[in-house]
């Protein structure tokens, strides 16, 4: 495809591969932030081919993994009101909550509807106006922007059957929980592109200093993700730690301004809880008290619903590095794609359903492996 | 910050299902579920419990190939066909996969109360010219109306039979190691003309569905290469992943895919890539899975390409005695991941 297989070029990548290798004399520990850039690094092997030059850790950046037990549920019970037409991104539908996930509910006759933007949410409730439309607005940086446009639009148009579930979260303040943690063995980043188009990487910069790590600005195709590693690579061999951009072609240091302003009108800093790991302060994002008509959460008075994690699920370790999912003794076994006990086995970038569709041969002696 | 327990190993398993969901028709392990756990103990028997794509079954003087097989999709209308080929060529190919040759259809239909008659009729036009072009009679059916509401337009079952032919065989079981893993051509397109018109999405090129009669590709494969044919599979939902883990499990060998050599239109996967879809695991209505030995493999993709049909055929891999039951793709740097069975649907990503 045209400005992609560019990016997927074997040939291309191999040398890349050999200069890594080359530039590497010890074995580095590099954490991937997004779960997007976990995807290519386990589909295309890349962990495998240079298994002795870095070990990757995967990070805490699918946006479906790191969504609370707590909101699930709470989503689950928005979904099971026959007054409310629930709408979410399609792979938030198989994340389990306490009880049961979305497609379970609208098996049993809730309205769920998978949607490909919160604008197609509004469209629904505009078309629908005996039907309270809620659209689940999970995510980082990357689709903050876009619900922020749905609320605004709403109020613009004096939609008033239309609220959002937030469970907003941002990438600094998670690298930085995983950095104060006393076992943090991650040595450097790859940051996530398309968050950074959207923010930039200046806040990045303190973060780098402050703990002297490398982070580097990473695509998702093959050769970024391999350039992003030889960048931070090379750094950590030069003894530096700063913040390169590798993914020039889609971010500027400053990010996009339209979108962080849109941004900061609808949302505000809040504290936020991450699935598997507890509440982070000052992690996610909000709705600003201007826009509380649009809250779901106090719409239909979600507060009482509660839910503690599943203490059995090692959800937590694995999105802050401390094992591989293969590591917990359930991968594989009691919990499974079909049967998710955690929520990085549903999403199709979730770090323990990427080991389990796409590693398994490497464990197995596969050839090749 | 709280911290996890490592607890011990999880207890009972979450997600069991107290009803249908639409992943129990997917095509993955929850259809697969659906079966072993609803169906199949209850009408065991040495026919249903090979599991193929329909069964031999003796009558007076031989056998005969018998397969059903029932038709929901909406739209009813895409580009590229509508239900009514889908009816037709589904069990046609279901029936060529045996090896038979496909020879008479019954058709039964559940219909919606206000279901134009000029969409009826469009459907009945491509059933009929479908079975027309295979030379086969539709030769019973059956029509029921249901309440506005209760029936997406229409859903349509069609049955077959076909005449089978001495010393051509070919069986999910049967793959060997050595063998060369062919597909008649490229990948994905029904799945995504479906999709696209669905979710209202407009790509720069139309995608089209590949529905088509396969048993004349079957036919061609039959009369050059007879019994070194040893597996075929119409890779309709679920994909080609689907049906080569199929093969790979019945036959109890390993698959060896080439990523490089795996054939996915432009457009297609476009429209993937836009719905962090796997092309592997898109429906197709018009591509077969070969299995052959090593050296028939140029044979058999000359024989296929010999039809439009066939016209984008491949080899894509191979079959090993390692790994068996499980289908692994190399990648063109040289890793490789494991191609399983995907438990329900595919969803789209939300980045």
């Amino acid at each position: 495809m045209k400005y992609l297989a560019e990016y997927r070029d074997p040939k291309l990548a191999r040398a890349l591969v050999e200069r890594i290798r080359r530039t590497a004399t010890r074995r580095w520990t590099l954490m991937e932030v997004c779960g997007g850039q976990t995807h290519t690094i386990v589909k295309q092997g890349i962990n495998d081919v240079l298994s002795d030059q870095v070990e990757m850790i995967h990070g805490p950046g699918c946006p479906v993994c790191v969504t609370p037990l707590e909101q699930i549920d709470r989503a689950l019970h928005l979904a099971s009101r026959p007054d409310v037409i629930f709408t979410s991104f399609g792979d938030m539908l198989r994340v389990p909550g306490s009880a049961c996930d979305l497609l379970q509910v609208k098996a049993r006759g809730g309205d769920v509807r998978a949607v490909y933007s919160p604008l197609d949410a509004l469209e629904l409730a505009r078309r629908s106006p005996d039907k309270e439309v809620v659209f689940f607005a999970v995510g980082f940086e990357t689709t903050a922007p876009a619900n922020a446009m749905a609320v605004w639009r709403a109020r613009e148009l004096g939609v008033r059957n239309f609220s959002v579930l937030v469970s907003h979260v941002t990438v600094p303040p998670a690298m930085v929980a995983i950095l104060e943690a006393p076992d943090n063995r991650v040595q450097g980043f790859l940051a996530a592109g398309h968050v950074c188009t959207v923010m930039g990487w200046t806040e990045y910069e303190p973060l780098a200093e402050r703990y002297r790590v490398p982070i580097v600005v990473t695509g998702f195709e093959p050769m970024d993700i391999l350039e992003g590693i030889w960048m931070a690579v090379r750094q950590l061999e030069d003894g530096r730690h700063e913040v390169e951009n590798q993914y020039v072609r889609s971010v500027r240091r400053e990010g996009n301004a339209a979108a962080q302003d849109l941004m900061g009108r609808v949302f505000q800093v809040v504290d936020r809880g991450w699935r598997g790991i507890g509440v982070i302060p000052a992690s996610g994002l909000g709705l600003r008290p201007e826009f509380a008509e649009y809250d779901a959460e106090l719409r239909f008075a979600l507060g009482s619903i509660r839910a503690d994690e599943p203490a059995e699920c090692r959800a937590g370790d694995v999105l802050r590095g401390r094992i591989k999912p293969f590591e917990c003794a359930a991968f594989g076994t009691s919990c499974t794609p079909e049967s998710p006990l955690g929520a990085p086995m549903v999403s199709s970038e979730g770090a323990c359903a990427a080991y389990h569709n796409f590693a398994r041969a490497g464990r197995a002696a596969a050839p090749g492996a | 910050m709280s911290s996890l327990s490592s607890g011990p190993v999880c207890p009972v398993p979450r997600g069991q299902h107290d009803c249908v969901q639409l992943g129990h028709g997917s095509g993955g392990k929850m259809s697969a579920q659906l079966l072993r756990e609803h169906f199949l103990p209850r009408f065991a028997n040495v026919w249903l419990d090979r599991l193929g794509d329909g069964a031999v079954i003796p009558v007076e003087g031989g056998e005969i190939a018998f397969s059903t097989d029932t038709f929901v999709v909406s739209p009813l209308e895409f580009p590229g066909g509508n239900i009514g080929h889908l009816a037709i060529h589904g069990t046609l190919n279901d029936l060529a996969m045996m090896g038979a040759t496909p020879r008479y259809l019954s058709v039964g239909f559940v219909l919606e109360e206000g279901l134009p008659f000029d969409l009826l009729d469009r459907v009945l036009d491509a059933m009929a010219q479908a079975a027309a072009a295979a030379g086969v009679s539709v030769v019973t059916g059956d029509t029921k109306v249901v309440d506005r509401g209760k029936a997406d337009g229409m859903f349509v079952n069609t049955t077959g039979v076909g005449f089978l032919h001495d010393g051509f065989r070919p069986d999910p079981r049967g793959a060997l190691p050595g063998d060369a893993v062919l597909v008649s051509g490229p990948l994905g397109r029904h799945g995504m003309a479906v999709m696209a018109v669905r979710e209202g999405f407009a790509f720069e090129s139309e995608i089209v569905s590949d529905t088509t009669d396969l048993s004349p590709l079957v036919a061609s494969l039959r009369e050059g290469l007879g019994s070194r044919v040893h597996a075929l599979r119409d890779a309709t939902r679920g994909g080609v992943a689907s049906a080569l883990n199929e093969i790979a499990a019945a036959s109890g060998v390993g698959v060896e895919l080439d990523e490089a050599a795996i054939p996915v239109p432009g457009a297609v996967q476009a429209a993937c890539e836009m719905l962090g879809f796997d092309p592997l695991y898109v429906a197709n209505e018009g591509v077969l899975v070969a299995f052959v030995p090593a050296d028939a493999a140029p044979r058999a993709l000359e024989l296929l390409k010999g039809h439009a049909a066939g016209s984008g055929a491949a080899v894509v891999g191979g079959v090993v005695a390692d790994h068996p039951g499980m289908v692994v793709l190399r990648t063109g740097l040289g890793g490789s991941r494991v191609v399983d069975m995907l438990p329900g649907d595919q969803l789209p990503r939300i980045c």
